[in-house]
C-alpha cells in the first residue's frame, strides 16, 4: 500500500497520508472528499470495491465538531484504507451512496446519530431511532438521561 | 362417600383453579430469556407450579412474562401484546432490565415497563436465578388467592390503571421478590 498516487493526484486537499500497519490513513478537505472516494474507487491502484462503513466522532470543544471515517476495502488488492474528514454541524458532506451501495444505510446512520447531513442523499432519514425521537444520541452533549416519548404503533387496518 | 363434601365461595375456586394453570407467553429479549429457558425445563421444572404450558399467542396466555432489556420501539410492540391478551392477566417483569431498566441508562431502554403496562410481580437480578422466577410465580398464586377473598380490590385498581399512557402510576403497586438465597441446582 502507497499513497503517492493519490497524494500526487489531489495535493493540498491531502492533508495528511500515512501508511500505518499496511492500512492507507488519508486526512482530506471535505470539499474534495467525493472526489478522493471516486478516485480511490476507480483507479488501478487501489481498486477499492466496498465500503465498510462510515463512522462518525463527536470530538466536542473543537472546530469543526465532528470527523467522519470512511473504512474502505480492496477485495481484489486486498489492502484497506481510512479515510477521515472533519466537518461541522452546518457542512454538507457529499455523499458517497452513488459510489458505493452501502453508503447508503451507513450515512442515514451517521445521520440518525450525529445530525451530520449528507448532500445529494437519496433518502437521509432516521434508520435504527424511531419516528419522532428528537436530537442525535451519540453527540456528547447529549444528556444520557434524557427520555423521549414513547412510541405508539399505528394501526393498519 | 354420601358425606365427603366441601363449600366454598364461587370465587375463590375459580381462583384456585387459575392459580395453578397458569399458561404463561415469554416475552423474552434477551438473556433473562435464557434463564427462563432453565426456568421451565428439568431442572427447575416450572410444571410443578402449574405454569408449564408456554404459549407463544399472546391470546392463549393469561401470564405475560417480560424476560430482558426493553426499548422504546418495543415499549410499543409489548403495550399491543399486553392489549392482545384476555383478562385476567397478570404480568411478572423479569430481570433488572424489565423491571427498570437495569444498567442500560440511556437513550434507548425503557426505564422500566410499568411504564407502559401493569406489573403484577417485580423479579430483580442480572438475571435472576431459576427460584427467583418460580417465587414470583408462587407470589402470583398467593396474590390470585388474596384477591378472591377479596384482601384487596384488585378489579378497581386494574381498571384505574388500564394501560397506562402517562408516567408510572403509584396505586398499583406490584409484589417485590426477594433475592432468592436458595442454592439447589448448584451442585448436581
Ligand atoms: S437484567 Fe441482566 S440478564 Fe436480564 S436482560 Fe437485563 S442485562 Fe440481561
Amino acid at each position: 500500500m502507497e499513497l503517492n498516487a493519490l497524494s500526487e493526484q489531489f495535493k493540498e486537499a491531502i492533508l495528511q497520508a500515512t501508511v500505518r500497519g499496511g492500512q492507507g490513513v488519508v486526512e482530506c478537505q471535505v470539499a474534495k472528499l467525493h472526489e478522493i472516494l471516486q478516485f480511490c474507487h476507480q483507479s488501478p491502484v487501489y481498486q477499492i470495491d466496498v465500503l465498510l462503513d462510515v463512522v462518525g466522532v463527536d470530538y466536542l470543544g473543537k472546530a469543526p465538531r465532528f470527523a467522519l471515517v470512511y473504512l474502505l476495502y480492496s477485495t481484489n488488492l486486498k489492502h484497506r484504507m481510512r479515510i477521515k474528514v472533519w466537518v461541522d454541524e452546518k457542512d454538507k458532506v457529499p455523499t458517497a451512496s452513488d459510489i458505493w451501495h452501502s453508503a447508503d444505510w451507513a450515512e442515514r446512520e451517521v445521520y440518525d446519530m450525529f445530525g451530520i447531513h449528507f448532500d445529494k442523499h437519496p433518502n437521509l432519514k432516521r434508520i435504527l431511532l424511531f419516528e419522532g425521537f428528537e436530537g442525535h444520541p451519540l453527540r456528547k452533549d447529549y444528556p444520557v438521561n434524557r427520555r423521549q416519548p414513547i412510541p405508539e404503533i399505528e394501526e393498519k387496518l | 362417600m354420601e358425606q365427603s363434601f366441601l363449600t366454598t365461595k364461587i370465587s375463590e375456586i375459580v381462583a384456585w383453579g387459575r392459580k395453578y394453570s397458569l399458561w404463561p407467553m415469554p416475552f423474552g429479549t434477551a438473556c433473562c430469556a435464557i434463564e427462563f429457558m432453565g426456568t421451565v425445563s428439568n431442572m427447575f421444572d416450572i410444571s410443578r407450579f402449574g405454569a408449564e404450558l408456554v404459549r407463544f399467542s399472546p391470546r392463549q396466555s393469561d401470564l405475560l412474562l417480560v424476560l430482558g432489556t426493553i426499548n422504546y420501539k418495543q415499549a410499543a410492540i409489548l403495550k399491543k401484546i399486553y392489549q392482545q391478551m384476555a383478562e385476567p392477566r397478570y404480568v411478572i417483569a423479569v430481570g433488572a432490565c424489565a423491571t427498570c431498566g437495569g444498567f442500560y441508562d440511556n437513550y434507548a431502554v425503557l426505564q422500566g415497563i410499568d411504564e407502559v403496562i401493569p406489573v403484577d410481580v417485580y423479579v430483580p437480578g442480572c438475571p435472576p436465578r431459576p427460584e427467583q422466577i418460580l417465587l414470583a410465580i408462587v407470589k402470583l398464586q398467593e396474590k390470585l388467592e388474596a384477591e378472591a377473598k377479596g384482601k384487596q380490590a384488585k378489579d378497581q385498581l386494574r381498571a384505574k390503571a388500564q394501560i397506562l399512557d402517562s408516567a408510572r402510576h403509584s396505586e398499583f403497586k406490584g409484589t417485590f421478590v426477594p433475592g432468592s438465597q436458595t442454592t439447589s441446582g448448584e451442585k448436581h
